[in-house]
């Protein structure tokens, strides 16, 4: 399990891995949004936390594609299917590197991208923990829509329209835990929420995922 | 005493997994349930529209329930029946049932957005907007998405099995999470939509006799109509599946 997990990683970090590219698409996109609402500040510090975390999902969904698609390219996919290593694993290693190479990075960048759109100091720290949070399940769903659509030549926008009304809870929860911490009100029960869904999907989608992929490799 | 090895001919519903007699009971069916749809569904607006009194504060638009409030629970009793049909075809394998849960699709996506357009022409007098992010409305389009992506990977998956096979699994997740955005849509804002009209848990309804028994009608035609146009569906792709297998063995021949 550690083998490939460091595989995944390498491969994701060396050149062409796609590794970096999450970053710049979330950092341009943040850029993106005071030309099209224009530069007041009071009203970006308002949508500060939902543009964030739409940004984040977004860059979350870019390097899905290429999570199975590579492996299944050049074989390796079967290599791990017929592994003593369960498929299930597989996947939830497979997710778990989507997340360390995507969504950590992205992660450490929304408070400086926070900066820009004038998030109110309050809300920097349950920005990070919603996004630490939340991240996960979106890995987890996104491993899951990977597998579902990796053997199809053109995946890519059948992948989003398959993941993204899965991540609608993530986000409701996600984006109202900073929300909240932004203006100072309560948190908990959201939070608790947020974390339930993660918990939840982490526990039982690499199963799903794992199904999807024995589908797949048939 | 029940004889030994002798097979007793009870009729079990398992019998129609057999696609040639499906589809000799469908299309035996099918008039009759289309008829008593039509029957029942203009019988029900036309009772609904042209002899029920106008309501005190809604005056005519409160006829727009004989369309809103069948097309609404067809949209998801559709999903219901496809997660059903995906969940006999996982556990048993029925081909019937794959293509069941396929043919309702379609169905349910176009009642889902009659009941949001419909929903929409009562909210624009009613609540003075065409849209409103209420949670009802709100997860009703995420409801459209579903359908959406469900049919779009049907679509583009070649191979009818692992087509069969990851649309059920899509739908048996998809109907997880469709619930989960359910509630986490209710607790994300508070709505205008009002409670329920006929809630049959509790046997009780808002809803004056005058208006409920057309709306009773046009709910059962709205059932039937589903049913006629899941049945027609259905029978039209077995009989397309068969017509790609005789034409691959003429191709082959």
């Amino acid at each position: 399990m550690r083998a490939l997990l460091f595989r995944d990683l390498r491969l994701a970090m060396r050149a062409g891995g796609g590794f970096g590219l999450a970053l710049a698409f979330f950092l341009i996109l943040v850029v993106m949004v005071p030309f099209s609402v224009g530069p007041d500040p009071v009203l970006l510090s308002r949508i500060a936390p939902g543009v964030l975390w739409l940004g984040a999902l977004l860059a979350c969904l870019l390097s899905l594609d290429r999570l199975f698609a590579l492996d299944h390219e050049d074989g390796s996919l079967d290599l791990l299917a017929t592994a003593p290593l369960p498929l299930e694993a597989v996947t939830a290693v497979k997710a778990l590197a989507h997340w360390l190479t995507t969504a950590l990075p992205l992660i450490v960048a929304a408070p400086v991208l926070g900066v820009l759109l004038s998030l109110p100091a309050a809300g920097y720290g349950w920005l990070v923990l919603s996004l630490l949070a939340g991240t996960p399940a979106l890995s987890a769903i996104g491993t899951f829509g990977a597998a579902l659509t990796v053997g199809l030549k053109r995946g890519g926008l059948l992948l989003s329209l398959l993941v993204l009304p899965l991540y609608v809870p993530t986000l409701i929860f996600g984006a109202e835990v900073a929300r909240r911490g932004a203006e100072g009100l309560p948190i908990g029960p959201t939070l608790a929420l947020l974390a339930g869904v993660t918990l939840a999907t982490l526990a039982l989608l690499p199963f799903a995922s794992a199904a999807v992929l024995r589908i797949n490799l048939r | 005493m029940p004889e030994i090895g002798v097979r007793h001919e009870t009729m079990s519903i398992w019998e129609y997994a057999n696609p040639r007699k499906f589809t000799a009971t469908a299309t035996r069916l099918l008039p009759w349930v289309a008829w008593a749809a039509a029957i029942l569904t203009i019988g029900g607006l036309i009772w609904g529209f042209a002899f029920t009194p106008n309501a005190d504060r809604f005056e005519s638009t409160v006829k727009i329930i004989y369309v809103h409030v069948p097309s609404a629970l067809m949209a998801i009793n559709a999903w219901l029946m496809m997660l059903a049909g995906s969940l006999i075809w996982l556990v048993r394998r029925h081909h019937v049932s794959a293509l069941a849960a396929r043919a309702a699709a379609p169905v349910g996506m176009v009642m889902t957005l009659i009941a949001l357009w419909t929903g929409a022409v009562w909210g624009q007098p009613m609540w003075g907007t065409w849209w409103a992010w209420d949670p009802r409305l709100t997860s009703f389009l995420i409801l459209f998405l579903f359908y959406l992506g469900y049919m779009a990977l049907w679509a583009a998956i070649e191979d009818p099995d692992t087509a069969a096979d990851l649309t059920s699994v899509l739908c048996l997740v998809g109907s997880v999470f469709a619930l989960l955005s359910r509630y986490a849509v209710n607790f994300w804002n508070q709505g205008l939509h009002q409670g329920t009209s006929v809630p049959v848990a509790t046997g009780g309804r808002s809803v004056a006799d005058v208006y409920f028994l057309p709306l009773v009608a046009c709910m059962v035609g709205f059932g039937l109509l589903f049913v006629a146009l899941v049945l027609a569906r259905t029978v039209t792709l077995i009989r397309t599946r068969r017509l790609a297998v005789i034409e691959m063995k003429a191709v082959r021949a």
